[in-house]
C-alpha cells in the first residue's frame, strides 16, 4: 500500500514540477528579490554601501502622503470595479441568454479585440478622444446646436473611463462563462411557476452568477488599484496615485528599496481587504 | 596550403593594427541630445575611424546607478555639472587630459574653472553646453511676452499651465518666483504655499520633451516651463513658441562631458569629446536647435540673430542667471517630499 502511495506521490510530483517550477521561477523569485530589496538602506549595486533596515516600511507611516495617496487608489479601484460591473453584467447576460448564433460570435469577438492592442495606444487613444477640441468635443459640436466643451482631459473622470475600458472585459468574460452555465431549464422551471422577472434576476441568475462576477471584480480591483500608466497619461495634476509613487521611486528617483517596500505594503493592503471579503466569495462559490 | 599562410598573416595583422588605431567607444546620454545626431557621428567615424554605439538615461539617478552597475561599459558620459561631484566622490568618473583634447583653449574660463567641474581638485568634466530653465510660452494664445514669472499664477491662464513633474525644479521655481537664491532657499513654507498656489493653475505635468511639444501642439497649453535649448529645438521644428527670461531670473545649468574611470578607450573618448566641443559639430547642430555652447568660439561662431546668440549671450541675460550648484540627499529628499505632499492632495 506505502509502495503504491508513493508511486502516486511520485507521479504527482513529476506531474505538478512543471506548473510549480514556472510559480517559483514567474513569482516566487521576482517577489523575493523585492522583498530583499525592500530591507535595504541602498540599491546594492556597484560601491554603494548599505545596510539591512526596516527604514523604508517605516517611510510610510512618516508623512501622511503615502496613506493619502493609498485611500485614493483604493477609492480609484472601488469606483472602476463598481461601474465595471454594473456595465459589464448587463453586457454578459444578453450576451449568455438573448444573443445567439453567429451575432454572438461577432459581439464577442468585439468585447476581446481591445486587448489585442497595446494598452499604451489604447490610452492614448483615450487621450486623443477627451483633449479639449478632441474627437468627442468636435463630434458632440457638430450635432448638438449649442457649444459644449466637456474638459474631460487631465481629470479624475479621464482616469476612470481609460481604466474601465481597459479592464471591462475582464468582467464580462468571467461573467458569461458563469451565466453560461446556467441551465435555462431551471429559468423556465421558475417562470413556470410564476415568477416574476425581477424575481428570476434577483433569486435565480444572480446568485448563481456570483462567482463569476466576483472574480471578474478581483480581476479588475487587484491591478487598478496598483494602476500608474492610466492616471499619469490621462489624469494630468490629479494623476498622482499610490502607483505612480511606487513607478516614480523605480523610474525617476531610483530609490528601489522605497518602491518595494510601497509595493509590498500595498500586496498586504489588498492581501487583507480579500481576506475580509473571502467568506463572501467562498459562500458564493458553493 | 602554402600560398594561404600570407594572406592569413596580412589580415590577423590587419585586425590587430585595427583593434589599436580604431574603437568602438559608448557614450552614455539623455535621447536626442546631440551626441547621437547620425550625421555628426559618421563624420566623426569617418574622420578617426572610432565607431560609436549610444546608450540612454532618463534620469541622473539612472545615470549614476548605470555607472556604478556596469564598470567598463562606458566611455563618454554626459553629467551636469551639478551631479559631476558626486560621480568623482564615488570613484565612478577620472580626470580629463587636457593635452588630448584641442579645442578645449576655446571653452571660456568660467566654465572651465567651474568649481563641481573641478571636483577634487582636477578637471572631471569638459563644458559642453549650458543653458536655462525657465519658461515659454505659446505665441499663438499668448500675444505679449510677459516680462514676470508671476504670469504663471495668473489667473487668467488657470488651467493652461504646465511644469515639468520633478521636484527639484518645481521647487527651485518657486524659490524664484518668491525672490530666493535657489542654491539657498531659506523660506521653504514661501516656496510651499507658492507651489500650492500654483497647483490649480496646471493642466497636466509634462515629463519629456516629446510630451511638451505635443501639448504644446495640441493648444492644450498656453505657458510651461522648458529648457532654452528644447525651446530652440521646439521653434526649429514649427511650433510656436518664445522662451522667456523673466525679471526675477532663471535656472542656469552646466552639462559636461566625463570620462568614467572604467573606460577601456580612454584615448577614443577624448577625441569624440573634442569632436563634440569643436565649433563646426556646434553651428550646425545649433541649426536644428541646440542648447548653448561652452566653447566661446563655437558661440561667437554663430549667426547675429541666433537665440543662442543674442539671447543666451546677452549681457543682461547673463545677470539674471542663477547657476544650479549640487544638491545634498537631504535637501533633495525634503524637497521630493515636499513635492509628493503637493501632488497627493491634488
Amino acid at each position: 500500500m506505502a509502495r503504491f502511495l508513493n508511486r502516486d506521490g511520485a507521479r504527482a510530483a513529476v506531474l505538478l514540477s512543471p506548473a510549480y517550477l514556472w510559480l517559483t521561477a514567474a513569482i516566487f523569485l521576482p517577489l523575493s528579490a523585492m522583498l530583499y530589496f525592500s530591507l535595504l538602506s541602498d540599491v546594492p549595486f556597484g560601491g554603494a554601501e548599505w545596510n539591512y533596515t526596516s527604514e523604508n516600511y517605516r517611510a510610510f507611516f512618516q508623512t501622511g502622503t503615502y496613506a493619502t495617496l493609498l485611500w485614493k487608489s483604493l477609492k480609484l479601484g472601488l469606483t472602476v470595479t463598481l461601474i465595471c460591473v454594473l456595465i459589464g453584467f448587463p453586457c454578459a447576460y444578453v450576451l449568455a441568454k438573448v444573443i445567439r448564433g453567429r451575432s454572438r460570435e461577432a459581439l464577442f469577438l468585439l468585447i476581446i479585440l481591445p486587448f489585442w492592442s497595446n494598452s499604451l495606444v489604447r490610452i492614448f487613444s483615450w487621450a486623443i478622444v477627451l483633449r479639449g477640441n478632441g474627437v468627442l468635443d468636435l463630434a458632440l459640436n457638430a450635432i448638438l446646436p449649442f457649444d459644449v466643451r466637456l474638459g474631460l482631459m487631465f481629470t479624475p473622470s479621464a482616469v476612470v473611463i481609460g481604466l474601465v475600458h481597459s479592464y471591462l472585459p475582464y468582467v464580462i468574460l468571467t461573467t458569461y462563462l458563469a451565466l453560461q452555465a446556467i441551465d435555462d431549464n431551471l429559468i423556465d422551471a421558475a417562470r413556470s411557476m410564476g415568477a416574476k422577472k425581477r424575481t428570476i434576476l434577483w433569486r435565480l441568475i444572480l446568485p448563481l452568477s456570483l462567482p463569476g462576477l466576483l472574480a471578474g471584480a478581483v480581476l479588475v480591483f487587484v491591478p487598478v488599484v496598483g494602476s500608474f500608466m492610466e492616471p499619469r497619461i490621462l489624469g494630468g495634476r490629479f494623476g498622482t496615485y499610490y502607483g505612480t509613487v511606487i513607478e516614480d521611486q523605480f523610474v525617476a528617483v531610483f530609490n528601489w528599496p522605497l518602491g518595494a517596500a510601497l509595493s509590498f505594503i500595498l500586496l498586504a493592503v489588498v492581501l487583507v481587504i480579500l481576506a475580509v471579503f473571502s467568506p463572501i466569495l467562498r459562500k458564493a462559490q458553493t | 596550403m602554402t600560398h594561404l599562410k600570407p594572406t592569413v598573416f596580412a589580415s590577423v595583422l590587419a585586425l590587430v593594427a585595427t583593434g589599436a588605431v580604431a574603437d568602438e567607444i559608448r557614450v552614455l546620454n539623455w535621447q536626442g541630445y546631440g551626441t547621437d545626431l547620425d550625421w555628426a557621428v559618421a563624420e566623426f567615424t569617418e574622420a578617426t575611424g572610432h565607431t560609436v554605439v549610444h546608450e540612454y538615461f532618463n534620469s541622473e539617478q539612472e545615470m549614476l546607478t548605470k555607472l556604478r552597475t556596469n564598470p567598463g561599459a562606458y566611455d563618454v558620459v554626459l553629467i551636469n555639472a551639478a551631479f559631476t561631484p558626486q560621480a568623482q566622490e564615488e570613484g565612478l568618473i577620472g580626470p580629463i587630459d587636457a593635452g588630448l583634447v584641442s579645442n578645449i583653449g576655446d571653452v571660456a574660463p568660467d566654465f572651465l574653472s567651474n568649481a563641481a567641474l573641478n571636483a577634487g581638485g582636477e578637471l572631471h568634466g569638459v563644458p559642453w553646453t549650458w543653458g536655462l530653465t525657465s519658461f515659454a510660452i505659446n505665441t499663438s494664445s499668448v500675444s505679449e511676452a510677459p516680462t514676470s514669472i508671476k504670469v504663471m499664477w495668473d489667473e487668467a491662464y488657470k488651467g493652461r499651465v504646465s511644469i515639468r513633474d520633478d521636484a527639484l525644479e518645481s521647487v527651485q521655481l518657486a524659490a524664484l518666483a518668491t525672490g530666493q537664491d535657489i542654491n539657498n532657499i531659506e523660506d521653504l513654507d514661501a516656496v510651499k504655499t507658492a507651489l500650492a498656489d500654483l497647483m490649480p493653475q496646471i493642466r497636466t505635468f509634462w515629463g519629456s520633451e516629446n510630451d511638451w511639444n505635443q501639448f504644446m501642439a495640441a493648444g492644450e497649453l498656453d505657458m510651461a516651463t522648458f529648457w532654452s535649448g528644447s525651446a530652440a529645438r521646439s521653434q526649429a521644428s514649427g511650433l510656436p513658441v518664445q522662451f522667456v527670461v523673466p525679471e526675477e531670473g532663471a535656472i542656469g545649468w552646466l552639462d559636461g562631458l566625463s570620462i568614467p574611470a572604467t573606460s577601456e578607450s580612454k584615448e577614443a573618448a577624448h577625441a569624440f569629446i573634442d569632436w563634440m566641443i569643436d565649433p563646426d559639430f556646434y553651428v550646425r547642430w545649433d541649426a536644428e536647435g541646440a542648447p548653448a555652447s561652452a566653447n566661446s568660439a563655437a558661440a561667437a561662431a554663430l549667426s547675429e540673430d541666433a537665440f543662442n546668440r543674442k539671447v543666451l549671450g546677452d549681457p543682461e541675460v547673463a545677470a539674471l542667471v542663477q547657476f544650479q550648484e549640487p544638491v545634498s540627499d537631504e535637501t533633495r529628499e525634503k524637497y521630493l517630499a515636499l513635492w509628493q505632499e503637493l501632488k497627493a492632495a491634488q
